[in-house]
């Protein structure tokens, strides 16, 4: 599910009732609050119980308080503001080795219990077409525990003026700078999650996730021509903090374009997105072939998301996903041969641990603790993500923690954690990088993107593009996509800046499985180099 | 819960609006059903059965506009939700695009429900399931499918006497095949409002048949070919275009029906003189709710007619603001077509690539609609009417603009599942444009 089908499913802009697509909708203040852990450890163990009683082997309690505010706005019209909560308990079991799960908002001990005994009846009807029984890697429960997502300001706390007054404020600043229009949105997240298992884990999570894009778009009349410049903010698994710029945080490229790292100047970006909105509707349409690429974090990542990320989804490699978001190019003997997937400076490593991450939780959906782990190592693919009953097939005696549920309500499965590319290990700046290029093209944003159903072959587009001649950014150019096959793509990497420019880009809303669910996760790089990548123009005319 | 009768419904909604004491009132009760099953590596995975029916109260005093819903129909419950969005209402800034309610309206009830499709039974997936599967395990190939079906109902009330009750029934299948070596694989889609007609056993032939076919690839050097793309195929490319079909958007000079030095495409030839697509609640095979989400009343309306624009969506707001008619906004799009099957047209070409599905269609340049995406399961060469060889997969770079104008014949239209309910017939487009080659199986 892209943003745009999202606010369909929400039904914003229909003008109608609005019926959130999530939960439902609640006052403002009732997003502050928080349920009691005594209370949802007294309903785990309603199910608990009775899902031993019942016969099951194993079992799973997931008690969840899924809130969300948004804000969408226009120009200088507030066009939503939606606040919604979800609640209710999912309990997932294992009887006669086999899967069952089922949910209910009836938080009451007598409806979860009854719950867990339609979810044990449930394995029990799928374990007689199951041809092998489940296999749970082994994990030792860790009592009673707590995490919370290390945040500075909650930005549930956060006034809905204030949050209006910046929006206006970015809307007011593009305008102002020559934008003809721009959308503006808020989105906060917060899911106030417990878990508990028949291992005996009782864990209590307090997750919060902000996002705040924009789009900017200039138009020529006269021509009949439109370009859009979107913002250069990642999500992020952090407070309202996030929205609060310090200097530090802000990178400047050679030709002036500024980039963020753990803030966000919402306002001064969009004075800047509304001059580079107008700059592109004259800029140079780029002439076709191959170039060396110069790719920016806010960029990469979606690269990264695409080409590394969901190709080591386990399950996809198994199959799994056949029927909708497809298989793997990146089968299990290539891990086996240590398939060379990209150049030996290449290092991608999973984790659900780095601060400020949209993936950063204390325990996944199945109580793993959550860590960090190589998936290629010098080029070489070493591993992939997995659940507990993955790891047995890889030969792992552990999960890599990587379950979520996007609700209460539906049964967690497989996600992708964070991927990222690791620094270089040279010392290297984006000026240095950008100075060693002959004929080049730098690249910022994220654009239209598309990858097929084994990952091999993909186009990516992207926000703003940059002629590089002779070690030197010229002028920037339009219709720029670029198509990849992708072991060639990553064996075609040369140079990655070091760890100071290292920045997150965010998915907020990645689909994944029928029926369909969200999840939210980070890929972390610093500006990376390709050579001889082959660029295609995108114009057309339409007489 | 799930599904009211339209006495139930209309008792809660009564209440509710007699609840309220805002300038205006309007209620939604939705419910439904969802049952679901999915298939992967010749097994199930998960099946399951979602119950879910929720009230949504939207006040108005003034321009201030507050929303509240809830999934507890008691008395205390309904109080609480108009409360709740009258509170709401107070607090949130006046929206200046605000619309009044709709007036009492009338609505011709159209054919969305079906009986039979309402009363599928889990045994009834599990068996939809194992008669994709077993097939396939005796062919030593690989199925992995899901089948999803819903029924539903929906009421409104306003406080201006509008009334609106309906109930409806989908079902979606799809099924993808695999050859166990992982070099064929094959797809058969089925979307349907009356599940009666649905025979698994003979789709699962389909998709089995393309995976064995597609096992032994060729590459063919990208470029512009003559394409017969299958109905699932085609409609991917023009459900994208169809949201840029916003009246809004093209006056605003944002949109490919913008025209040059102000103003839009009202009424102007964009497409092939043979394209015509009209919206209508009352197709026999893809009936929708008579009114929107508004509650206004749909119409019977072209699109687009002769390859001409006909109509663009508004929205109540810009409608006024315009001086335009303020009608019900389209739920479907039917496109015209021929009477021929996909194999007839193979049969009629020369040569050409017959493509099954495309996948992973995203937005290159919204100015032109330009799209990419890539072939997927099912990719073949035609030579003399028939199916040489099969291809290995491409990505294409094509607006649906440009191939809508470069349309050869179009055949049957089909209803197609996904996005908005659309029929679409399969067409055979010359000078389709692919741009790489996909070793992706």
């Amino acid at each position: 599910m892209d943003r745009r089908q999202f606010l369909a499913a929400c039904g914003i802009g229909a003008g109608g009732v609005l019926l959130p697509g999530f939960g439902q909708a609640i006052a403002a203040e009732q997003l502050i609050e928080t349920m009691d852990v005594a209370v949802k450890k007294r309903l785990a163990d309603a199910a608990l119980t009775a899902a031993k009683a019942a016969g099951a082997s194993y079992c799973d309690v997931r008690v969840g308080r899924y809130l969300r505010q948004f804000i969408l706005t226009r120009e200088a019209n507030v066009q939503g503001v939606t606040n919604t909560e979800s609640s209710g308990v999912g309990v997932r079991v294992i009887a006669n080795g086999a899967w069952g799960f089922a949910a209910t908002n009836n938080m009451s001990p007598e409806s979860v219990a009854q719950t867990a005994r339609l979810a044990v009846a449930i394995a029990k009807a799928n374990s007689k077409n199951q041809t092998a029984p489940v296999q749970l890697a082994p994990t030792k429960g860790v009592g009673e525990v707590k995490w919370a997502t290390p945040i500075r300001r909650n930005g549930m706390e956060v006034s809905l003026q204030e949050k209006v007054d910046l929006l206006m404020r970015v809307n007011g600043a593009a305008l102002k700078a020559g934008a003809n229009f721009v959308n503006s949105s808020l989105f906060l997240i917060n899911e106030q999650k417990y878990f508990a298992s028949s291992d005996g884990s009782f864990i209590d999570q307090d997750v919060h996730r902000v996002w705040a894009p924009f789009t900017v778009t200039a138009i020529d009349k006269a021509s009949g021509k439109f370009r859009s410049r979107e913002g250069l903010s990642a999500p992020m698994g952090m407070g309202y903090e996030y929205l609060d710029p310090k200097a530090e945080d802000k990178v400047l490229s050679p030709n002036g374009i500024i980039s963020y790292n753990k803030s966000y100047d919402m306002v001064e970006d969009a004075q800047a997105a509304a001059v580079q909105a107008r700059e592109k509707l004259t800029a140079k349409s780029v002439k076709p072939g191959r170039y060396d690429l110069v790719l920016d974090p806010n960029h990469l990542g979606l690269t990264i998301h695409e080409s590394i990320g969901h190709p080591l989804e386990l399950d996809r490699v198994l199959g799994y996903e056949a029927n909708f978001a497809g298989t793997s190019f990146a089968t299990l003997d290539k891990r086996e041969s240590r398939f060379q997937y990209g150049n030996e400076i290449v290092n991608v490593f999973a984790d659900k641990v780095q601060p400020g991450s949209l993936g950063a939780v204390g325990f996944d959906d199945e109580g793993i603790k959550t860590k960090s782990w190589p998936l290629i190592q010098g080029g070489k693919l070493v591993d992939y993500q997995t659940t507990r009953d993955q790891a047995h097939i890889l030969g792992k005696t552990e999960s890599d923690g990587c379950s979520y549920a996007d609700s209460w309500s539906t049964v967690q499965f497989q996600r992708m954690p964070n991927v990222s590319l690791e620094p270089g290990k040279k010392p290297l700046s984006l000026a240095d990088m950008i100075g060693n290029v002959e004929n080049g093209i730098y690249i910022l944003g994220r654009g239209s993107f598309s990858i097929d159903q084994q990952r091999y072959n993909a186009q990516f587009g992207g926000t703003l593009f940059y002629e590089i001649k002779d070690g030197k950014i010229t002028q920037p150019l339009e219709d720029v996509a670029y198509q990849m096959r992708t072991p060639e793509f990553w064996n075609a990497c040369s140079a990655i800046c070091d760890e100071r420019d290292y920045r997150l880009f965010g998915s907020f809303f990645d689909g994944k499985g029928q029926p369909s669910q969200v999840s939210a996760v980070s890929h972390g790089s610093s500006t990376t180099r390709f050579d001889g990548i082959n660029v295609i123009n995108t114009a057309r005319s339409l007489g | 819960m799930g599904i009211m009768t339209e006495a139930e419904a209309k008792t809660i909604l009564d209440k509710v609006l007699k609840l309220s004491t805002a300038d205006e009132c309007t209620a939604q009760l939705t419910g439904s059903i969802e049952g679901n099953i999915r298939f992967a590596l010749n097994n199930v995975s998960t099946s399951g059965v979602v119950s879910d029916t929720n009230l949504g109260v939207s006040v108005a005093f003034g321009r201030r506009v507050g929303t509240a819903s809830t999934n507890d129909f008691s008395d205390a419950s309904l109080a609480r939700a108009v409360k709740r969005a009258e509170e709401l209402a107070r607090l949130a800034p006046e929206n200046p695009e605000f619309v009044p309610a709709v007036e009492k309206q009338v609505y011709k009830p159209s054919s969305t429900f079906s009986a039979a499709t309402a009363a599928i039974t889990p045994e009834q997936r599990a068996e939809i399931a194992m008669a994709s599967i077993a097939p396939c395990r005796a062919k030593n190939l690989i199925a992995a499918g899901f089948l999803n079906d819903e029924q539903s109902f929906v009421a409104f009330a306003n406080s201006k006497g509008a009334f609106g009750y309906q109930r409806s029934t989908d079902m979606d299948y799809t099924c993808t095949v695999r050859t166990a070596d992982g070099r064929g694989s094959g797809w058969v889609a089925r979307s349907l409002q009356d599940s009666t007609s649905f025979k698994p056993a003979s789709d699962i032939e389909i998709a089995m048949r393309k995976a064995s076919a597609s096992a032994e690839a060729q590459a063919l050097e990208p470029g512009k070919y003559t394409v017969i793309l299958e109905p699932a195929a085609a409609s991917g490319l023009i459900s994208f275009m169809f949201n840029f079909f916003d009246a809004r958007q093209a006056d605003e000079g944002r949109s490919f029906l913008s025209k040059k030095g102000g103003g839009n495409k009202l009424g102007e030839q964009v497409y092939d003189p043979r394209v015509t697509f009209m919206s209508d609640p009352w197709h026999p095979e893809l009936a929708v709710l008579p009114w929107d989400a508004t509650g206004r009343a749909r119409e019977k309306m072209a699109m687009v007619e002769n390859g001409k624009i006909a109509n663009l969506i508004y929205t109540p707001y810009w409608a006024q603001k315009q001086g335009k008619p303020v009608v019900g906004r389209p739920g479907n799009i039917i496109m015209s077509g021929g009477t021929k099957s996909t194999a007839d047209l193979v049969r009629e070409t020369e040569r050409g690539i017959l493509v099954t599905r495309t996948w992973y269609i995203r937005m290159v340049d919204p100015q032109t609609v330009l799209l990419t995406g890539l072939t997927r399961d099912g990719t073949f060469y035609i030579e003399n009417g028939q199916l040489k060889y099969p291809l290995k997969n491409f990505r294409f770079n094509e607006s649906p603009v440009i191939m809508l104008n470069n349309i050869d014949e179009l055949g049957r239209p089909v209803r197609v599942g996904e996005g908005m309910p659309m029929m679409i017939p399969p067409m055979r487009v010359r000078d389709f444009t692919f741009t790489s080659l996909s070793d992706a199986v």
